[in-house]
């Protein structure tokens, strides 16, 4: 029983950072219908923007997250501005490949100026743990679960509650139609990449807290999310975070039980496993629209 | 009938150059060249179900594994001729691709992206532990392509007229022989009736559904296509290294298929082959830059970033792929007086400009 309890704990815990992840995602499709497949390298960028602002330079950690915030939201801004909307050949297939691309790129960049050795975040929690019963948990995963549901919580509320995210979601459901009515087209699809920035930084620095370490593999965390998303359906940001939690729980559970006959790692491949049997029932995800079609 | 003209002088010159590669060069660049030629197989089979189907698949590193596994339980373990496993590599693959492609092909667009991905991880994650027939997490060997008496196993050679072939030439020739009988198929698929149907499901699937198209159904044969020349190319590939691990299955080796046919110019012939150049060359390459050494950056990232910026200016600046330049090429030497000069736009005469502005037309769901 306390071995389940912890379990489920900790998933949620994982899943939170998932949910942020799969949130960066769900929101750059609802704004751009392109799948940014550099949202992993952006999350590894952000990891390693505040270990060197922190560590190396000294920067409170508090101000190192805003500074990688600003330089990443910028990032992504920009490279939607300057690349993915001057793209010719307007279809999927390509836009996918661009932001495959620019990850590709920048995991590069990022291995010469920091290496392949596995360096600390420079966090203020380091090795304490929180205990309540029978259940621990480090006390960096505590916070990433309050900040995760602050941060989505905050989503939320941009989405329903704001100007902009009527603007935002007016987009998302028809371009042209919310050009046509005068919504800021360009504009909201910039921010959306600016959000994507931000939920990528503070989703890396939830995934390289102490128990792990920021190394270039973090950005195969991204590929964790990707189960998410599908899970929720890529265009609905409540799927996301839903679909990330599910995601945590289910992989801790795998790891926590896996028989022996089913091998080793059998939890990395449990939620895409997980997401296989909800694709075969519903093919746009738990939450996700299916698109009516034009001819 | 036939007419000496620039183009037929040029591909002349092209096969012969082809030809004499293996003989002229030394035996490092042929080695890269052999892989660059398997590349260009498996890139065919990228080429029929994303550039023909418009079915982006990430799934090709799995199916490349089936192949070069195929290979190495055929002709390892059972010491067949490559007369049976090189075909049974593609077979075995391309059923496993049917058998799959039935639930792929319900997803549309980005979540068929995304499921691939899936294959592929779920994949190497069967390759560690079905260790009886990959090795698990050690790998396994594979078999050297051997049929009767031509024999391409390690320090084997072969004395042709004046010319004593080694195993790396003897790869080449082997690798283009195939690849050349591959392009051909290709080049017939793209003229047949499933193959026009392929592209118009690209075009779009409601629209090809209307016209009375079986998409299912030519969706499952492109995945199946796709699957052959993958399984086919992953046998050469595992025979040629000798040795295979399940890591080497990984995602990035899908994408670099996926980049060279796009960065080559999908659903063309010549485009895939254009793309296994650049991208299965360019690490190559830049291995050999003398100036890296001195800085200590890994070539591999060189690479990796020069392969970035080069697939974003071929999609911004070219979005037929490289194959366009080509094409402006060749109708410049043969028509130099009819074709008004034009500022190397990448071979689309009529190219709309880079507006600022959505697309009007057809929504992209997914």
């Amino acid at each position: 029983m306390n071995t389940l309890l912890q379990a489920l704990v900790s998933g949620l815990s994982i899943g939170s950072t998932y949910a942020l992840v799969a949130l960066g995602f769900s929101v750059v499709y609802r704004g751009s219908r392109v799948i940014n497949f550099a949202q992993g390298a952006m999350v590894l960028a952000g990891a390693y923007l505040v270990s060197w602002l922190a560590l190396d330079h000294g920067v409170p950690f508090i101000a190192a997250i805003v500074l990688a915030i600003a330089v990443v939201a910028t990032g992504g801004m920009l490279f939607d501005a300057t690349i993915l909307r001057r793209l010719t050949a307007k279809d999927i297939n390509s836009s996918v490949i661009i932001t495959l691309a620019l990850s590709i790129g920048l995991a590069a960049v990022i291995e010469i100026c920091f290496g392949t050795t596995q360096r600390e975040l420079g966090d203020p929690w380091g090795a304490d743990t929180v205990s309540v019963g029978a259940v621990s948990l480090p006390a960096s995963r505590v916070w990433g679960i309050g900040i995760s549901i602050l941060v989505a919580a905050a989503f939320v509320l941009l989405d329903r509650g704001t100007r902009f995210g009527l603007a935002m979601r007016a987009s998302a459901s028809d371009e042209e139609a919310a050009l046509a009515v005068g919504v800021p087209v360009w504009r909201v699809r910039s921010l959306t990449w600016a959000i994507a920035g931000v939920l990528a930084v503070i989703g890396g620095v939830f995934l390289t807290a102490y128990p792990s370490s920021v190394t270039p593999t973090v950005s195969s965390a991204a590929l964790a999310a990707f189960p998410a998303l599908i899970l929720g359906g890529l265009d609905s940001p409540s799927g996301a975070l839903l679909g990330g939690v599910v995601i945590g729980i289910v992989q801790v559970l795998a790891g926590t039980y896996q028989p022996t006959w089913l091998g080793d790692n059998f939890d990395t491949v449990a939620p895409y496993a997980v997401m296989i049997v909800i694709l075969l029932v519903r093919p746009y995800g738990l939450l996700g629209t299916r698109p009516a079609e034009r001819i | 009938m036939t007419q000496v003209t620039p183009v037929r002088c040029f591909s002349a010159l092209l096969l012969v150059a082809c030809l004499a590669t293996p003989i002229v060069m030394s035996p490092g660049f042929v080695s890269v060249c052999v892989f660059v030629l398997i590349a260009a197989i498996g890139a065919q089979g990228v080429n029929v179900v994303t550039g023909y189907a418009g079915q982006l698949s990430f799934g090709h590193a799995f199916f490349l594994a089936i192949g070069a596994y195929t290979a190495g339980v055929l002709g390892g373990d059972h010491g067949l001729s490559a007369l049976i496993w090189v075909p049974a590599a593609g077979i075995v693959a391309a059923v496993i691709g049917a058998l799959i492609a039935p639930t792929a092909v319900r997803l549309r667009g980005l979540y068929l992206s995304i499921v691939t991905i899936a294959l592929v991880l779920v994949g190497q994650y069967l390759f560690v532990n079905l260790d009886g027939l990959t090795g698990g997490a050690a790998g396994r060997s594979i078999p050297a392509f051997r049929i009767g008496t031509l024999d391409l196993s390690p320090g084997r050679e072969l004395q042709v007229g004046p010319w004593q072939l080694g195993r790396d030439q003897l790869y080449y020739y082997v690798t283009l022989v195939l690849l050349v009988l591959v392009c051909l198929y290709v080049r017939n698929l793209g003229r047949s009736r499933v193959g026009r149907a392929m592209l118009a499901i690209n075009e779009g699937e409601l629209g090809a559904a209307v016209l009375g198209v079986n998409t299912t159904r030519v969706k499952v044969v492109a995945f199946a296509l796709s699957a052959f020349f993958a399984g086919i190319a992953g046998a050469l590939y595992g025979s040629y290294l000798s040795y295979v691990q399940p890591d080497q299955w990984s995602l990035i080796l899908s994408v670099e298929y996926v980049a060279a046919v796009i960065i080559g110019g999908s659903a063309t012939v010549f485009g895939p082959v254009l793309g296994a150049i650049v991208v299965f060359a360019l690490p190559a390459v830049i291995e050999k830059l003398p100036f890296l050494h001195d800085t200590g950056v890994a070539p591999a990232n060189v690479a990796a970033i020069i392969y970035a910026v080069v697939i974003i200016a071929v999609l911004l600046k070219m979005p037929r792929g490289l194959i366009g330049l080509v094409d402006t090429f060749t109708r410049r030497i043969s028509t130099p007086n009819k074709l008004p000069p034009s500022a190397g736009d990448g071979g689309l005469p009529a190219e709309p400009p880079a507006v600022l502005a959505p697309r009007l037309g057809r929504s992209q769901h997914p």
